[in-house]
């Protein structure tokens, strides 16, 4: 039953996947072990859109069915445990730029992947992405944008970065919408990432874990 | 008149709405005066020069050039996005001084700002604009919301009308919240319906919101007032605007505004069959839109702004079962009429160019922004003609060297044989004036058919 919720979610099943994890529940089964299936349905989904079989549409829709696994399971939970993860990203988009979607996407990446991710949330000025990187140590730092505005936002960013004393400590990525290459030398960024896939791939090789 | 046209063909119907924008009224509906007879050769040239790139018959006598911004022309004039929005008069003088110094073939006019006033008459929710919710110094933005819920696809369905007076009105302007007490008007039917449906237009509630529509409306009218004669001085020196309106791809409309990104894309695996309904009852609705448009303006190029079509937002599958066959119908009825549909494929659309060629030849008009280009002129290019592609980070961070050599390679990739038109690829409010220079320059320097 266990491969079950790991299959069904990965196919986007719904109602399937929900129908498991009732009857896991009533069976009395530890609910940490109905979160860890989710999450290994979870990984296959990030999988199949790195390789272009799944597409946003996709990404969203097992974010909906984890989160309606997670909302029936979590009044059972009587303890957490933190699973392993591959390291911290502190990641929002930045000041003057209320774009969510793109963000998102790669945050969502970040998480199936295995990341501690800080979602700061949009429009954030620099100084609070300062203050996330002091507070969590975090040495991967994702700046999202998506109107040309977001490019100076970037580039203040970056020199806060550097005026608190970080930029030796941190790696940053920069996307979105009109970014590039020749925005990432702009910025000062260290990377500019094409797509969601990009920006794990960065992370990993970052963090070293690829 | 109206007999003629119900017995025009397609094409007809497009060389008339041509001659149309090529005779050009002023705001008081009178023929325009041209500045002077050179502006006039000016102006009828360069839409000849736009119509040629469009119907690819004919070669141009030189690849066209348009100049698509958002707020650039604001900073360009060293006032902020929230002045262009509340001070008319600035916002005409900043357009004009933009169309003035880089001498576009075709442009937007100065429609971009609108008007600030109005939206806060109103209390518009749908986006955040200078000033209102993002700072004075930027752009507006859209705010990402359900504003149609997942339960309300059969009253969209059932009375479009009715769905956006009493539902999507109240959701979208705080100030209209009145409106959920409208009656449905079929029960005027009857004499004795009438005065019990007039009942909810004296309730205080119903009554404000009146009062705030009405205010807006006053807005509009001061504001169309100076846009209308900024129109009439900026056609006079002879530089065409080229979009008479806008409507949409069914499913942007459902997946933008209505239901928003995530909504959409969770009907398309929840409620399938209602959101195909609900585009199919879209779809005469949003050519509607586009021909009046075309109408009211007296021109045919009408633009259309793509979203939720990009790659990578639908699969291959989604995009051909849930965008693209609306998408092409509401293309196809406005072609039917003589409107040149201008749909702009912001992003990436690399993937979807195998399918939308799927068009009679020279009747769109494409803009594009970061598809790969060369791909681009060998699908969707032999049948329609494409405009864009020079990006945004270029005009920012770039060199007029670097955006020369740019547009000279963008020339030699898609003009031969006419059927491109040079352009920047998304719509910008940050750009270096050289860079933008650049790009009209060398298009009527290098672009020249020989």
């Amino acid at each position: 039953m266990a491969q079950d919720l790991v299959n069904t979610l990965a196919d986007l099943k719904e109602q399937e996947a929900i129908k498991i994890v009732k009857d896991r529940l009533s069976a009395g089964e530890d609910p940490l072990k109905i979160l860890g299936d989710a999450r290994k349905g979870m990984e296959i989904v990030g999988k199949r859109f790195a390789s272009s079989e799944y597409f946003i549409p996709d990404l969203v829709y097992s974010g909906e069915i984890l989160k309606a696994v997670t909302e029936m399971v979590k009044p059972k939970l009587t303890k957490t445990t933190e699973s392993k993860k591959l390291g911290k990203v502190v990641f929002g988009t930045v000041a003057g730029d209320i774009h969510d979607i793109g963000k998102d996407i790669v945050v969502f990446m970040l998480d199936v992947n295995g990341f501690e991710v800080h979602d700061l949330g949009v429009d954030i000025p620099a100084q609070k992405f300062v203050d996330k990187i002091k507070e969590t140590g975090a040495p991967v730092v994702g700046l999202s944008g998506f109107l040309t505005l977001a490019f100076d936002s970037m580039k203040e960013t970056v020199e806060a970065i550097k005026a608190a004393g970080l930029r030796d400590k941190v790696k940053v990525m920069i996307g979105g919408g009109q970014m590039s290459d020749e925005i990432k030398n702009y910025t000062g960024a260290d990377a500019y990432g094409k797509d969601a896939m990009a920006g794990v791939s960065l992370a990993k090789k970052w963090i070293g874990a690829s | 008149m109206e007999k003629q046209w119900a017995e025009m063909s397609s094409d007809e119907k497009q060389e008339a709405l041509f001659q149309r924008w090529m005779a050009p009224k002023d705001s008081q509906g009178k023929d325009l005066k041209f500045q002077s007879p050179q502006t006039e050769k000016a102006y009828k040239g360069n839409i000849t020069r736009i119509k040629d790139a469009i119907q690819m018959k004919k070669l141009p006598d030189r690849v066209p050039v348009f100049l698509c911004p958002s707020f650039f022309p604001a900073y360009y004039a060293g006032i902020t996005p929230q002045e262009s929005m509340y001070d008319y008069d600035k916002c005409c003088m900043a357009f004009k001084k933009f169309i003035l110094d880089f001498k576009p073939d075709g442009h937007l006019g100065a429609y971009v700002p609108g008007t600030g006033k109005a939206l806060e008459i109103l209390d518009y929710k749908l986006y955040s604009w200078p000033g209102h919710g993002v700072s004075p110094d930027v752009s507006y933005q859209a705010n990402e919301g359900e504003y149609m819920k997942a339960n309300e696809y059969d009253a969209l369905i059932d009375d479009p009308s009715n769905f956006f007076s009493n539902i999507y009105l109240p959701r979208v302007f705080g100030a209209l919240e009145g409106f959920k007490m409208l009656p449905t008007l079929t029960g005027i039917l009857e004499m004795y319906g009438v005065a019990l449906n007039f009942i909810p237009f004296g309730l205080p509630p119903v009554q404000a919101a009146y009062k705030a529509f009405f205010e807006a409306g006053t807005e509009a009218l001061k504001w169309i007032g100076a846009i209308g004669a900024w129109n009439d001085e900026i056609l006079a020196a002879g530089f065409p605007i080229i979009v008479a309106g806008f409507t949409k791809a069914p499913f942007d409309v459902i997946g933008d505004t209505l239901r928003g990104t995530k909504g959409v894309m969770l009907d398309m695996y929840r409620q399938p069959d209602k959101l195909l309904e609900a585009l199919d009852r879209l779809t005469p609705l949003m050519i509607k839109m586009g021909i009046g448009a075309a109408q009211t303006s007296g021109h045919p190029l009408v633009f259309m702004p793509l979203h939720k079509g990009a790659d990578g937002f639908l699969s291959d599958a989604q995009f051909k079962k849930f965008y693209w066959p609306t998408f092409r119908k509401v293309m196809m009825g406005l072609i039917a009429e003589g409107v040149v549909p201008m749909p702009a494929a912001e992003g990436r659309w690399t993937t979807r160019l195998e399918v939308i060629q799927d068009l009679p030849k020279g009747k769109t008009l494409w803009m594009i922004d970061q598809s790969d280009i060369a791909k681009a002129k060998k699908t969707l290019g032999k049948v329609a003609c494409m405009y864009g592609n020079v990006p945004s980070d270029l005009l920012v961070v770039g060199t007029p060297q670097k955006v020369k050599d740019y547009v000279k390679n963008l020339i030699n990739t898609c003009a031969k044989g006419g059927g491109f038109i040079v352009s920047n690829g998304a719509f910008f409010d940050q750009a270096k004036a050289e860079n933008v220079h650049a790009v009209v320059d060398t298009t009527k320097e290098y672009g020249v058919y020989k």
